[in-house]
């Protein structure tokens, strides 16, 4: 069933590894951005819950096409960072960024929930017993936090595997470098007889797709019985 | 010796309290809604008073005249809740070192194990908070409290949460704490029986404000 050719193979392995890299460099910032809608009141709050929202809301295409003109070769931040070795542009990292970016409002939302739902009491009890709030955050708020982050990752990575228009339009459909299973798909289904290949990357993507699924729900059920002590 | 002297505006109510506490057991008696949960909070530093003056000792732990404000986590204050407040995601032993770990405290296994026999939590060290009745969960917390060396407990209705032959449970476990702990206490509770078995002086609070300070003599519910 999963005969592959090495183009294919290619195009999964870098799938997952941009969708792995995307999930967890975006994790820090997701956790503070999270931390800071859930628990602040502030100046401009409704303004950035709106802009992480954004990519939730803008077609795809002018996502990447913002990440094309701000992280290019010719972007103010891309000028920056290739002039310290940091390279998005027709590059797989410039994919990762892409998922990251695109799966980054799911990543907030779940964490936010989780963490608005913790009992602040707890926190306050940490605090008579010494905790500082940065030793509060580490020990109390985050660990019952953990079901949410979870859940929040396995979204934004299957958010990242399925990522297609802004990732095409910031970085391209180049085979071995950014051509993920959902660029390679589309490639096959636009060639003739490429339905054969098209449909064993469809059948992958719903494997990983549902392995994701199954490990989110049993970490969640876990952590839930650690807490909860059923 | 604790003196407290605060204000506080919660909407339309208001707090302004001025006692004070020698060692031993003092009780904050009066009925619910009276404030006294508020008081403590304030004594505990998690609620910061409009104006007044908090000492212990002869540490300030607050003065707004002085702009000082210690911050809840250096108070070194142990507070039990009228809910526990138990950390579910840690055993029973993990939430009694957690004081000591946060307050980076050095080991003292003798001190602890004498806590553990005060309290009769030995059997229950490897068990998670949900796995624990209300009475062991309430005295899983007080040890937590006295874990951390307080130079002050708060108990904040520490029963209040529990059915009556809990109650019974509990008791004589507190009774025991104030003889052999010689942490001075401050006992928030609208039960008269209570402070009867534990405390020796009252504060008297009614409506946030103090109505008398005194003896057991306070208790006695037609005063007002």
């Amino acid at each position: 069933m999963f005969d592959l050719t090495p183009d294919e193979w290619t195009a999964v392995y870098l799938s997952l590894r941009i969708a792995l890299v995307a999930t967890i460099a975006s994790l820090p910032f997701g956790i503070a951005i999270a931390w800071v809608l859930a628990r602040k009141d502030f100046w401009g709050k409704a303004l950035l819950d709106g802009v992480v929202h954004l990519p939730l809301v803008l077609p795809p295409v002018v996502t990447g096409y913002l990440l094309l003109i701000t992280f290019g070769r010719r972007g103010a931040a891309g000028e920056f960072l290739a002039s310290i070795g940091i390279v998005f542009s027709f590059r797989w990292t410039g994919a990762a960024l892409a998922c990251g970016v695109m799966a980054f409002p799911l990543l907030v939302r779940a964490i936010r929930l989780s963490f608005e739902a913790i009992d602040r009491r707890l926190e306050d009890a940490a605090s008579t017993l010494g905790a500082s709030g940065f030793w509060t955050f580490l020990t109390v708020t985050l660990p019952l936090a953990l079901p949410g982050v979870i859940a929040g990752m396995v979204l934004s990575f299957a958010k990242a595997l399925g990522e297609f228009g802004a990732t095409i339009t910031f970085v391209s459909n180049i085979p071995g470098e950014t051509q993920t299973i959902s660029a390679a798909i589309y490639t096959l289904t636009q060639v003739p007889g490429g339905d054969a290949a098209a449909g064993r990357l469809v059948l992958i993507s719903i494997v990983i797709a549902l392995a994701a699924l199954i490990a989110s729900e049993w970490f969640a059920r876990r952590a839930g019985m650690r807490y909860h002590g059923d | 010796m604790l003196s407290v002297d605060v204000e506080k505006r919660l909407g339309e109510f208001s707090i302004a309290a001025k006692f004070e506490a020698a060692g031993g057991a003092t009780a904050l008696f009066g009925p619910s809604g009276a404030g006294k949960t508020s008081i403590v909070n304030m004594i505990a530093g998690l609620v910061r008073p409009d104006r007044g003056r908090i000492v212990l000792d002869d540490n300030v732990l607050f003065d707004s005249a002085a702009r000082v404000n210690v911050p809840a986590h250096r108070r070194r204050i142990g507070y039990v809740f009228q809910e526990g407040r138990l950390f579910p995601h840690l055993s029973v032993a993990q939430n009694l070192d957690y004081g000591r770990w946060m307050s980076k405290l050095e080991p003292d296994p003798a001190e602890r194990e004498r806590i553990v026999a005060l309290l009769d939590i030995g059997n229950l060290l490897p068990r998670r908070p949900g796995h624990l009745s209300g009475g062991e969960r309430q005295r899983v917390a007080i040890g937590r409290a006295l874990l951390l060396k307080p130079r002050l407990l708060l108990l904040d209705e520490p029963l209040a949460s529990l059915d009556r032959a809990r109650k019974l449970e509990i008791l004589p476990y507190l009774a025991r704490l104030r003889d052999e702990a010689r942490v001075p206490m401050i006992y928030v509770s609208h039960q008269a029986g209570e402070i009867q078995r534990l405390a020796s002086q009252v504060v008297r609070i009614e409506d946030g404000r103090v109505v008398g300070a005194g003896g057991l003599e306070l208790l006695d519910e037609t005063l007002a």
